[in-house]
Parts: structure tokens; C-alpha cells; sequence
């Protein structure tokens, strides 16, 4: 079934209220759902919800050859598919991913994999012979709104999450070793990048930090902006036709650089709080 | 009725009589060896209920999706004009369709003019696994409105199937606690949407919020709820 639209009395008290300053969550127009990390048994699983939006992150790592154009670099590779699972708006997918589909995943894309924020030269295990592949999975568990700030958040968590096999290599031999012999390693990190999506409106209406799926619908247009806390803007996106003050995108990335530094302190402690229950026991 | 059953898909109930009259998730078998033996099996997984007499049986279970029962007042929208009718989205698998002239009073002359987009309170008449449901703005008996038809202005909050037979029922207690504090319509339909309407739009967030609340935490006491709405400015 195709997306509906909402109903006439849901958009206008929508708007009403927004025209007062009021989201109809109770939320500040500048306000994120605060989001909740859970790990799982594994390394690499993250589950992250904002209110009710939950997206799960799993990365599995396998050796594979290297393509020949990049002989010392390691593979990562994304794969986002939005079930009916998420919310009845979604078909299953018949071989052709739906709009929302292709948006998300362009974007994690651009914003876990091109911006750097791996290093994908330290995957490398012999040159032209073996590198690791990162595989990402993501699950989309339930749509209430911003799915890619979510997704976002939980891949990179995944990343800094992850922790690969330890390997060794003697002349043209690779050895793995199994994480009961040597501790895994972490991944080398360059950057956490961290994406915020704002909903905007038209008509001097104030634009929305983090909008739920009605105002997702509603709005006029979004703004989505990748940045990490070192204030490095890595992806900006604009959709739809809002006209737009330079002075007032620069007040958004302001407030996307304050987020972004309140969130990468929530994935540290997250990290943090999670890894002091695991016991990394070495032989 | 104290102890609560259980019953899983396939599961046979201990329905029998003479008149029998099976709720959702209940099904009647025809091709039972013996007559005595019980030929009704559950649907689907929930708890199982009957009333006094054991001759209305019903299952009962929280779910997100809605699937059409026949008398169930539910909230739609009006996807798009069919003719003399409406379409209407009510949260099912497939629209449902309200004809033009299923409103109190409503001829050819005269009949009501929704919008795409409307919101409707209308009563399933008619759901079948083959065919499309049927909605219908009037009551079955009387023919009248009584309550049903257009929800103008306001606003829709979507919940869970478990929530919205909470609200219904008259002596949960939320839509009293809101009522009281200032002048609050409601309609509860049961595929998972409520609508209502506030004064003002501080009031009408107020109430989104706590069905909101009581979904994700089916278990919050009235008195949560009261400390929850003197938190807020309404």
C-alpha cells in the first residue's frame, strides 16, 4: 500500500500547534528523543532507539580478496533493508528498493563509508592477498520517525563497538586467531561522524530537531547534517524546496556541532559502561 | 471467571451449546466426527473469555495491526472518492468502503460531502477474509448516528489494539481523569486510534501524551498519570 498522507484534522492541529511552538511529543522545537544504546552478546550489535524508532546495527568481518583497483585497502559494505517490519508504509521489497529505501541507505552510505571514518588501509592484512570485509547490517525495527539519525548513531556505535580478530601473518601465511588466544582488536577509528536530520517548514514555522514520523510527513522539506564533535561537517543534505537563509543554516549546524558533542559523549559512556561487563579473558 | 486460559492457534475451546456466538480469533469447525465433541478451535494466541451464560466467546490479545471484525467501531481516513462512496483506510490490510448514503438520514439528495483526508468513527458492517470491509455511519438497529460520522477538527493518536479496548472500556480510568480537568470529546476506535478535542492545543497535546504513556507502559496507575499531567502546562 502506498503511503497515506495524514488526515486533514492531524496536519492542521500539527501546524497550529507548531505555530504556538508546540510539538505535540512535548518536545522543544530544538529537542532530541533521547536516544538508548543496548549491546548484544557480540561484538559489533547495537540496538538503538529514539522514542519508539529502533534500528538494529550488526557487523560481521570476513576475509575476502581486494578488488584490484584498491590492493591495500579493506572492504566495508552497508546493507540496509526496510521491512514491513518498520510500519505497514513498507512493502516487502520485491527487488525494488522504495524512495525512503534508497535515501537511507545513500546516506549511511555517505556518512559511515565516504566520509572516512574508517581507516580502511589498517584492514589491510597482505597486500593484494587478504583484507578484511566489514559487512553492516541494519535492521529496521520500527519507524516512528527519523530512521536515519538512528541507523546512523548505531552504526557507528557498532563500529566503536566492534572488535576484530587478532591475525598474524608469517611470509605468505595468514593466521587467525580465535578470541579465546588473543584479545581482538578495536578498529581504527579516524572520526565519529553523527548525523541530525531537521524538519522544515514553510510559513516562519521553526524547524525540528530529530522530527517524529507525522512531522516527517508533514514538513515541507528536511535538512540532514553529518558532523563529528570536532566540528567537521562531513555530509549536508537538503530535501525538498524550502527556501533557506544562509544565516539560519549556519544557526542549524551550530546546533547540530552542540548535539553532536552531547552524543559523542553518550556513546562514550555507553561504550564505556558496556565494556566493563565483559570480561576479555586471554589464554 | 479468576484463572485466565491461555490458548495458542489450533487450540480447542470449550465452547458448546446450543447458541453459540464466537468473538474474533475463534473458529467454528464444520466436519467434526461427533457433534458433542467441541468443533471450535482459537485463531489466534491470547487469553480466552466468555461471558455468564458461556455463549459470547472471544480471545483477546495486544497487537499493532487491525484486522476487521464485523460491529467494531473504528477510526478511518478517507483515502480517496469511489463513485457514489469512500475509501477509507482503517489500519487493515486492504480500505474499506463507506457508501454515500450510510449516514443517518443521508438520500440522494442529501448526503454528506467528506473530504480526502476526513477522519470517519464508523462501524464495520461487513468483514469477510474474501471481501473488502464495509463501513457503515449509523447504528445497525436504530439507523441512527449515534456518535458515528465525520471527527472534525481535533487530533488522532495511534496506539496499540490492547490500548484502544483499554480507553473503551467505561471504567478505565484515563479518559475520566482528562475529562475532568477540562472539556474533552473522545472517540475510541479499536483498530488502534483515538481521536479527541481540546480547547486548547496545550489541553490536546496533554492527552496525546498520556495515551502515549499508558501504551508504552500499559501498567502506569491513575495516580502516575495525575503526578505525569500536573507536570505539564495545560
Amino acid at each position: 500500500m502506498r503511503p497515506l498522507s495524514p488526515s486533514i484534522p492531524e496536519k492542521e492541529f500539527v501546524l497550529e500547534a507548531l505555530g504556538q511552538g508546540l510539538r505535540v511529543d512535548g518536545r522543544a522545537p530544538l529537542e532530541m528523543r533521547q536516544p538508548v544504546l543496548t549491546f548484544g552478546p557480540e561484538f559489533g550489535y547495537v540496538e538503538c532507539s529514539l522514542g519508539k524508532t529502533k534500528v538494529i546495527c550488526s557487523i560481521d568481518a570476513k576475509m575476502v580478496r581486494p578488488s584490484p583497483e584498491r590492493l591495500f585497502e579493506g572492504v566495508i559494505s552497508l546493507h540496509s533493508e526496510i521491512s514491513p517490519m518498520a510500519s505497514t508504509e513498507y512493502e516487502a521489497g520485491y527487488g525494488r528498493p522504495s524512495d525512503a529505501e534508497v535515501e537511507i541507505s545513500r546516506m549511511l552510505d555517505k556518512i559511515l563509508r565516504r566520509s572516512d571514518a574508517i581507516d580502511k588501509e589498517s584492514l589491510c592484512v597482505l597486500a593484494g592477498q587478504r583484507v578484511w570485509h566489514l559487512k553492516l547490517t541494519f535492521h529496521f525495527l520500527s519507524d516512528s520517525g527519523n530512521m536515519l539519525d538512528c541507523a546512523c548513531l548505531a552504526g557507528i556505535t557498532a563500529l566503536r563497538h566492534f572488535r576484530r580478530p587478532e591475525v598474524e601473518v608469517v611470509g605468505e601465511e595468514v593466521i587467525v586467531h580465535a578470541p579465546e588466544e588473543r584479545a581482538p582488536l578495536p578498529l581504527a577509528i579516524h572520526h565519529t561522524p553523527l548525523c541530525f536530520t531537521f524538519a522544515l517548514f514553510n510559513d516562519s514555522l521553526p524547524a525540528l530537531l530529530d522530527p517524529s514520523h507525522l512531522e516527517e510527513t508533514l514538513c515541507a522539506g528536511t535538512m540532514s547534517i553529518a558532523l563529528n564533535a570536532q566540528k567537521e561537517l562531513c555530509v549536508l543534505q537538503k530535501a525538498g524546496g524550502v527556501a533557506m537563509e544562509a544565516d539560519a543554516i549556519l544557526k542549524l549546524l551550530e546546533i547540530g556541532v552542540m548535539k553532536a558533542k552531547e552524543l559523542d559523549k553518550l556513546i562514550e559512556e555507553a561504550l564505556a559502561a558496556d565494556f566493563a561487563t565483559r570480561v576479555v579473558e586471554v589464554r | 471467571m479468576t484463572d485466565t486460559v491461555f490458548v495458542l492457534p489450533g487450540d480447542a475451546v470449550p465452547a458448546t451449546g446450543p447458541t453459540l456466538k464466537l468473538g474474533p480469533g475463534l473458529l467454528k469447525l464444520h466436519d467434526t466426527p461427533t457433534p458433542a465433541s467441541s468443533s471450535v478451535i482459537a485463531t489466534k494466541a491470547g487469553t480466552l473469555h466468555h461471558d455468564s451464560r458461556r455463549v459470547k466467546w472471544w480471545v483477546e490479545s495486544n497487537a499493532r495491526r487491525y484486522v476487521p471484525a464485523a460491529q467494531e467501531g473504528v477510526i478511518g481516513v478517507v483515502a480517496h472518492k469511489a463513485g457514489e462512496g469512500y475509501r477509507v483506510d482503517i489500519g487493515g490490510a486492504h480500505p474499506a468502503s463507506l457508501d454515500g448514503l450510510a449516514f443517518e438520514g443521508a438520500s440522494k439528495r442529501n448526503r454528506p460531502m467528506l473530504k480526502v483526508g476526513a477522519l470517519v468513527y464508523a462501524r464495520v458492517s461487513l468483514a469477510h477474509k474474501d471481501m473488502e470491509p464495509e463501513l457503515q455511519c449509523y447504528d445497525a438497529q436504530t439507523r441512527k448516528s449515534e456518535g458515528f460520522g465525520e471527527l472534525k477538527g481535533g487530533f488522532m493518536q495511534k496506539c496499540s489494539l490492547g490500548t484502544c479496548r483499554a480507553l473503551l472500556d467505561p471504567a478505565h480510568w484515563l479518559l475520566p481523569l482528562l475529562g475532568a480537568r477540562f472539556p474533552l470529546e473522545a472517540a475510541v476506535g479499536v483498530n488502534g486510534r483515538v481521536w479527541f478535542k481540546a480547547p486548547d492545543a496545550r489541553q490536546t497535546i496533554a492527552v496525546a501524551r498520556c495515551i502515549d504513556m499508558l501504551d508504552g507502559r500499559p501498567e502506569t496507575s491513575a495516580a502516575e498519570m495525575k503526578l505525569f499531567l500536573d507536570s505539564l502546562d495545560t
